[in-house]
This record gives structure tokens, sequence and C-alpha cells, in this order.
């Protein structure tokens, strides 16, 4: 087997509330897989426990077929796992090259402390990075200004390609269209799978919005009171009826042809 | 810079000098503070590692009867630093007032312990044995100038090294936690860590510091370690901004040069020519002296085309 994200009877509980229970999901090499379901499914608690920022109560997690359950965030990331925001975290007070910069600086950084340190943040090898992923995200024309000025669009893909510049096997996105204008939406997407396409990255992006999920992911997993109630091609998945009952804004907007479920 | 400053020293009259030495000594402090300025910290108590730097420099001499400069230096960073290393662990968790005020704090204990000290000559203090330079023993025009031209090396190498880490990922990575800490995390980067190593960084720069003053004025007490020595600290830092390297120097030079010009004209006013000063620099320059610098290069390209 050769799945890349390999995750068991996984569970996550926070007293005597259950955020998320019984999630068993295998994710192959280079698969787009989308993640839906109401705010307060189980979605993000999901991807927290993958990023290492919470700690399962009970099950695995596995990378590469190498367990990182439990494991710290920061080591998590270094073994190839990256994160993107749903609000972006950017340095504002930076410019776009330098925010990009400096995530290739540290993601090419070695020995430590030390080697922080004696490590020049505009290496050439960190500088051609950076050149490479904003072009890649097509933002070049902002290269030079700085992020606090950027439209909510631009700072969406400077989010991202911070995340990618430092070539993670994985890229986990919470909801990268969250704050865009419907018209731009589709824009966006096609810029960031085409760049995540091109470095073969494997991808779980949570979406609200239906037609995106459709258009983007090669397989959807619908959350639902903390656990997955359905895993399968887009088709299969919105068009099921008990995610069409349970989840809202499936039934909203059905992918055409469906109509017969509904 | 430093090499014309080297260079004029022996055609400067000697209060000159002195003063310049004071003025370079403390500089090595103000960088300090400029490392820990640029990722949004500010200390009050840097004058913790600069008294440390100055007493062991004065208690060697007096108890082991090392007097060469260079050892000395190098043995006064390093217990600054060996100490920077162990509050480290504690203060690099706080940010904001609450790192301000647990670095005065600390600095405030040092001072209690000394001043109670009778053994150290209390709140007195004790004479600092003349400095030998590797077996050269000079006496008075002679040993001010040999400690001017010391202090100057000492700087010269601290100003390229800072210098150099200004454009390291461990330095460069100042602006992006004063702008968010959390994004920082999630590439990977432990944040305390960075600032741990920041604090040790400045804690060896006010050690060095403290050991060329303590030198150069021949007399330590526990006034090293007193919160209006760490707020002058603060106040240079303010004057001269957190833009380069050489803005500490400038800065620390202004400032003691105001201040003795200020003594000696109006020596009950000098505090307030000093607030002054600062005020008009905060109004005018709010990134501080080194800004003018980087205002005439941008004027100047302004005009070109």
């Amino acid at each position: 087997m050769s799945a890349i994200l390999a995750v068991r009877d996984l569970e996550k509980t926070f007293g005597s509330l259950v955020a998320a229970h019984d999630i068993t999901v295998s994710v192959p090499a280079e698969q787009t897989v989308g993640v839906i379901g109401a705010n307060g499914a189980g979605k993000t608690t999901f991807i927290n426990m993958i990023t290492g920022h919470l700690r399962p109560t009970k099950g695995g997690i596995w990378f590469e077929d190498q367990e990182i359950t439990g494991k710290p965030s920061r080591e998590i990331t270094r073994l190839g796992i990256s994160r993107s925001f749903q609000v972006a975290q950017i340095f504002p007070s930076l410019t776009v090259f330098d925010n990009v910069c400096v995530a290739a600086a540290i993601a090419r950084r070695s020995g430590g402390m030390w080697g922080s340190i004696t490590t020049p943040v505009r290496s050439p090898d960190a500088t051609a990075e950076a050149e490479a992923t904003i072009e890649l995200f097509q933002i070049g024309r902002y290269r030079d200004t700085p992020a606090n000025t950027l439209p909510q669009g631009v700072r969406k893909l400077l989010d991202i390609g911070m995340a990618v510049v430092g070539w993670p096997r994985l890229l986990l996105l919470d909801e990268p269209t969250s704050g865009i204008s419907i018209e731009e939406k589709f824009d966006l997407m096609n810029v960031v799978m085409s760049a995540l396409k091109t470095r073969k990255i494997t991808v779980l992006f949570v979406e609200h919005d239906m037609e995106i999920v459709a258009r983007f992911a090669d397989r959807v997993l619908a959350f639902y009171d903390g656990t997955v109630i359905a895993d399968g091609t887009p088709t299969d998945t919105l068009d099921s009826p008990r995610v069409q009952e349970l989840i809202s804004g499936v039934r909203l907007k059905p992918a055409a042809g469906s109509g017969g479920h509904a | 810079m430093f090499l014309f400053a080297a260079a004029a020293a022996p055609l400067l009259p000697e209060w000159i000098v002195s003063l310049t030495t004071i003025a370079f000594a403390n500089a090595l402090v103000v960088l300090g503070l400029v490392v820990l300025w640029r990722v949004g910290l500010v200390s009050f108590g840097q004058a913790l590692y600069y008294c440390i730097g100055a007493y062991v420099v004065a208690l060697l001499a007096r108890w082991t009867g090392l007097t060469d400069a260079f050892a000395l230096i190098v043995i006064g960073g390093v217990a600054a630093g060996l100490v920077a290393v162990l509050i480290g662990f504690l203060l690099a968790r706080y940010r904001e007032i609450f790192f301000a005020m647990l670095s005065l704090a600390l600095s405030m204990i040092l001072y209690g312990v000394l001043v109670k000290t009778e053994s150290l000559g209390s709140s007195d203090g004790f004479s600092v044995t003349t400095p030998t330079f590797l077996g050269y023993a000079p006496h008075r025009e002679a040993l001010g100038l040999s400690l001017y031209w010391l202090t100057l090396g000492v700087d010269a190498i601290a100003a390229v090294l800072v210098g150099a880490y200004f454009r390291s990922v461990a330095g460069a990575l100042a602006a992006p936690i004063r702008d968010n800490e959390i994004r920082v995390e999630f590439l990977g980067v432990s944040v305390n860590s960075i600032i741990h190593a920041k604090v040790v960084i400045a804690g060896i720069l006010g050690g060095l510091g403290g050991a060329l003053a303590a030198m150069a004025i021949g007399h330590v007490d526990p006034n090293m370690a007193y919160w209006t020595t760490s707020g002058s600290f603060v106040f240079v830092t303010i004057l001269a901004g957190a833009g380069s390297v050489a803005a500490a120097f400038v800065g620390s030079l202004v400032f003691e040069a105001v201040r003795s010009f200020a003594v000696d004209v109006m020596p009950g006013l000098w505090q307030m020519t000093l607030g002054s000063v600062l005020l008009l620099t905060i109004l005018f320059l709010p990134d501080g002296l080194g800004s003018l610098v980087s205002r005439l290069k941008r004027r100047g390209e302004v005009q070109r085309p």
C-alpha cells in the first residue's frame, strides 16, 4: 500500500464533549480531497490532529508509513506536512518576496539554532526557491509590495505559497476561498490547484462552497457530528441522500443531472 | 568608521578619548537592546549584564590578580552570557510589558544583593586594578589610548558579527515574529528558542560593555545594575533607532556628548536637556537617529531621475 496519509480510529474528546470519533481514512499520494461539513462537525479538529496542533485522545496517524500521532507540530512540519489558514497568516510588515523568502529559508535551514544563526536568510537557494514559488502562484507583480496592502485574494495566495515553498508532500488547506468574492473564487482555486498539481502535492481542503468542491476535488469526505458519514467521488458523496439531508448547502446547488436524488 | 576613529585618537584631547571610550563601551549594551528591539521586546534590565561584566572584571583582578584586558573582557562577556542562558529559559516565555518588567526585577535583585554585600564595598563599590595588555602595562594617557583602541576593536568585531546575525535566518525572523508568531511556529520554528538566543546575544553584549566600562572608569559600584542605568540604555536605543548596527554607536556617542555638554553648561538642568533631545527625536525622527541616513539616501534616489 502506498497511502501518503493513513488515519485509524481517530478520536478527540474535550472533557465530555466528543469533537471527533471513529475517523478512519487513507489518502493515496497526489489525491485532492475535499472536506465538507457544517461548522462544529469536526473538520478543523481533524486537520489540527494531523498537523499536531491537537493530540488525539485515541487512534493513530501515519504519514508516509511513519507514525506521527501526538508528535509536536514543528516536527510534523519538518516531515513534510504543511498547512494554510482560514484567515491568511502572513507577515504584514514584510514585502511579498520577504514573506516567501523567510518561509523558504526556514524550510531549508539545518543544524538547529546554530544553523539558523549562521545561515543567511537570503541565501541563493532560498532566494531562487522564493522567486519560483512567487512565479508559480502568479503574484509576481506584487513581489515588492508590503503584505499589509495586498488584496484579499493575493493574501490567500501568499499564505498558501508560504506553505508550499518548503516542498511539503501533504498540504492541508483550511477554507482557501473564505473571504473571497464568488467571482474570484474559481480563479483563485484554479491558480492554487494547478500550482499544487505541478508540485505533486497531496491536498486536503476544507470548503463550504459545493461548486468548488465538485470542480476541484478527486474525492470528498463529508463530516457530521465528529465523524465521516460519506467518503467517495464528489458526485457520489454530494449526491448521497444522507449528506444532502445532514449537511446544509449541499442541496442548494445540486450538480447537473443529480435531480433524481433530491 | 572604526578605523577613522582609531586613527584620529592620538590627535584628540584626553577628555574626548575617555568620553568616547565610555560611549563605545555602552554602545555594545545598546546594540544588544537593538537585537531585542527588532523582535518587539524592550529590556528594562540590561544593566544586569552590564553590572555582571563589570564586577567579573573587577573581582577577577582583585582575587586572582588576572589583569590582562583581553582575557578579562572575554570572561566578562561569557559570564554575562551564561547568566542570560539561565534567565532566558524564564524570560523567553514573556512578551511586551511582562518581559520588560521581569528583566527590570532581575537586575534590581542583583542591585539589592550588591548593596548588602559589605565585602564588595556595599553601595560604594570598589576600584578596578589597572589592566595590562598582553604584558604591556601603560599608564595615564597611554592607558586611556589602549583602552580606547581595545573598545573600538571589540566594537568592530561585535558590529560585524551582529550585522551578519541580522542577515541570518534567526536574525531575519525578528520582524516576522513581531508580526505573527503563530505563522512562524507553523513554519516549523520555535519562537521561544529564537527569542532565547536573542536574550543571550544581548546578554553577552551587555557583559562586554560592562567589562570595558569597568576598566575605562576604573571603578565598579552597584549603580551599574540600578534601573536608571538600564533606563539610560533604553533611552539611547530610542534615540538611535533599531534600523542599523551603526545607529547604536552613533546614538551612544551623541548621548554621551549631549550629556557631558549639558552637565558642563547647565549643571542643574542636564536631565531636562537630555529629555528635550529625546522628545525632539521621537517627534521628528520616530525611527531614531539611524533613520537620518536612510532618509537622506531615499531623498537622493528621488531627486536623481
